[in-house]
């Protein structure tokens, strides 16, 4: 422990020291030509969004080049590697001929054809983009580990796992147990398998999003069009497998007849608040996670930014910006298994409700009072019932 | 590429990418992992239980063994003292028996031994009054050789038998 601290510490002076002298030499060059000025925002923003190619560490010129699948106005498909279009660069292809659109373009960052000298968006653009390796490695890695798993299982049906298989169960009977069984109860093997998908894929995405090298680091769960898809597919299943008395609460709700009658305010309210709910999953996963990631970003350009400024207070600003790193990378951590986990409850939460059946008023009413209080009770009392009937 | 915008491609990987995922777990791991899961679950449940049953049983039948043994510790000093009793009883019949049988040798000896006194004593007082009556012969004899000795005697006698007869009659 004194060892680890030893290095730590050590590791803080040289980086503080270190700084300074690299920002004198890099200061002269900025005098120089003015237009690598820093730009944070340009920066952070560079990072949280998309890209064509991969980046990796220490290098600004290249990156792993990934396929670009575009289709053109009047044309096919057309598939390149992403390597040529590096740093602006113009690729010809079976006639026409791509950029990536520069800063001041309105399609900035983008593929876009170029016609005449001019630049024409792609009619589709299905690149394999930064994002959708970083998705296609957290399905590979989601699947490994839960067939993994299974695997395990099939082979000692009564042995409990240990070590880091043991953990990925905990995860699996944590989110069976106590959010899919306990609110679902008899329907929860119907729904199973996409709230537990939901979940292992969310949480896949979410840590493999702070691993800053290669194989992750892409901020994909913090990208608006993951959420909205994770969100539109429970909006789906939640309607799609909604029962006749969830479509009746919506559209003839048990409220006095002139809230619903001849003006339907209270049908409105329900139909809007069936499409608040996959907005509020999307927006709050989507935040979170880019949220996270921002942070870190700024506190690294923190450095930077003092650096350029004045040396010292570069250095100092780095052991500060470090640890606050490292301390915000390890709250991350808690903060990806949490959203996953609150997006796979509210799922799980609004699949069940669009699940209920007509009850007698007077239950409802108490089932109202109760249900939000004490959902595990009568969990306990079936396995007490239970116990009665086996002895 | 703006940030608040949904990116077309993205989504459309992201639809595919969940699909695939989907289906590979639904296929391979879901029902397999949950069915395991809630077997064991169910199995511990059950050991348990199970375990509780085995406890309250062994607590019986150890209780159940204490007594058993009590109870046989009991009989068997019952039965010790039993057999003590019957020991003693059996000695003392036996004595009984064997004194009667003594006595019964010991009378039986007796009265023999009475008998043989007594004929004996027959015998011996039939010679002593043999000897007696011959000694008696030979001294009467030798008295008796003088007549007057001879009529002296007859009249004693006479007197002596009538002095017998006047007792008779007195009485």
């Amino acid at each position: 422990m004194k060892k680890i601290a030893h290095i730590i510490f050590t590791a803080l002076i040289f980086m503080a020291l270190s700084v300074p002298v690299h920002a004198e030499s890099t200061v002269h060059e900025k005098t120089e030509n003015e237009e690598h000025a820093l730009d944070p925002k340009e920066i952070i923003f560079e990072h949280l969004g998309d890209g064509y190619g991969w980046e990796v560490p220490f290098n600004h010129h290249k990156r792993i080049p990934l396929p670009v699948i575009v289709k053109v106005k009047d044309g096919g498909f057309h598939i390149f590697m992403s390597s040529h279009l590096d740093n602006g660069a113009e690729y010809t292809t079976g006639g026409c001929t791509f950029r990536i659109a520069g800063k001041k373009s309105p399609y900035k960052g983008k593929v876009v054809q170029i016609v005449d000298d001019k630049e024409v968006p792609t009619t589709i653009d299905i690149s394999i983009t930064k994002n959708v390796a970083a998705l296609l490695l957290s399905i590979v890695f989601v699947s490994w580990l839960l067939i993994w798993l299974a695997r395990f299982h099939k082979r000692n049906p009564n042995k409990a796992p240990r070590k880091g298989l043991g953990f990925i169960e905990l995860l699996v009977v944590f989110i069976w147990d106590s959010v899919v069984k306990s609110t679902l109860k008899d329907k929860a093997y119907k729904f199973a398998p996409y709230l537990m998908t939901v979940f292992f894929f969310i949480f896949g995405m979410n840590l493999l999003g702070l691993v800053v090298v290669f194989p992750g680091g892409a901020n994909l769960t913090g990208n608006i069009a993951v959420t909205l898809v994770l969100a539109v597919l429970t909006f789906l299943v939640t309607n799609i497998f909604g029962t006749k008395h969830y479509w009746k609460e919506i559209f003839w709700p048990d409220v006095p007849l002139w809230l619903k009658f001849p003006l339907p305010i209270m049908p409105l309210i329900e139909i809007f608040g069936m499409f608040t709910k996959p907005a509020a999953l999307t927006v709050r996963l989507f935040a979170n996670m880019m949220g996270g990631h921002m942070i870190v970003l700024v506190l690294t350009l923190l450095i930077f930014i003092f650096s350029a400024i004045n040396p010292v207070a570069g250095g100092a600003t780095t052991v500060v910006s470090v640890l606050f790193s490292v301390f915000m990378l390890l709250i991350d951590v808690l903060v990806s298994f949490i959203q996953a986990y609150v997006f796979t409850m509210l799922s799980t939460i609004f699949i069940s409700l669009a699940q209920e059946k007509e009850h007698h008023k007077e239950e409802e009413k108490e089932k109202n009072g109760s249900t939000p209080v004490s959902s595990a009770a009568p969990a306990v009392q079936t396995v007490g019932a239970q116990k009665v009937k086996l002895h | 590429m703006d940030l608040f915008k949904a990116d077309f491609g993205l989504m459309f990987w992201m639809f595919v990418g969940f699909l695939i995922l989907f289906l590979i777990l639904w296929k391979f791991a879901w029902p397999v992992i949950l069915k395991t899961v809630d077997k064991r679950a169910d199995l511990i449940d059950k050991g348990v239980e199970y375990a509780q049953n085995a406890k309250i049983q062994l607590d019986n039948a150890q209780q159940q063994a204490d007594r058993m043994l009590q109870q046989t510790r009991t009989q068997q000093a019952e039965m010790l003292r039993d057999a003590d009793r019957m020991k003693t009883q059996i000695i003392e019949e036996a004595r009984g028996a064997a004194q009667k049988e003594a006595q019964k040798v010991m009378d039986a000896a007796r009265l023999s031994i009475e008998q043989q006194q007594k004929q004996a004593e027959k015998q011996f007082r039939d010679q002593v009054s043999d000897f007696a009556l011959n000694i008696a012969r030979k001294v009467v004899r030798k008295e008796m050789d003088d007549p007057k000795a001879q009529s002296q005697l007859v009249n004693t006698y006479l007197d002596e038998i009538e002095n017998s007869n006047d007792k008779n009659v007195k009485q």
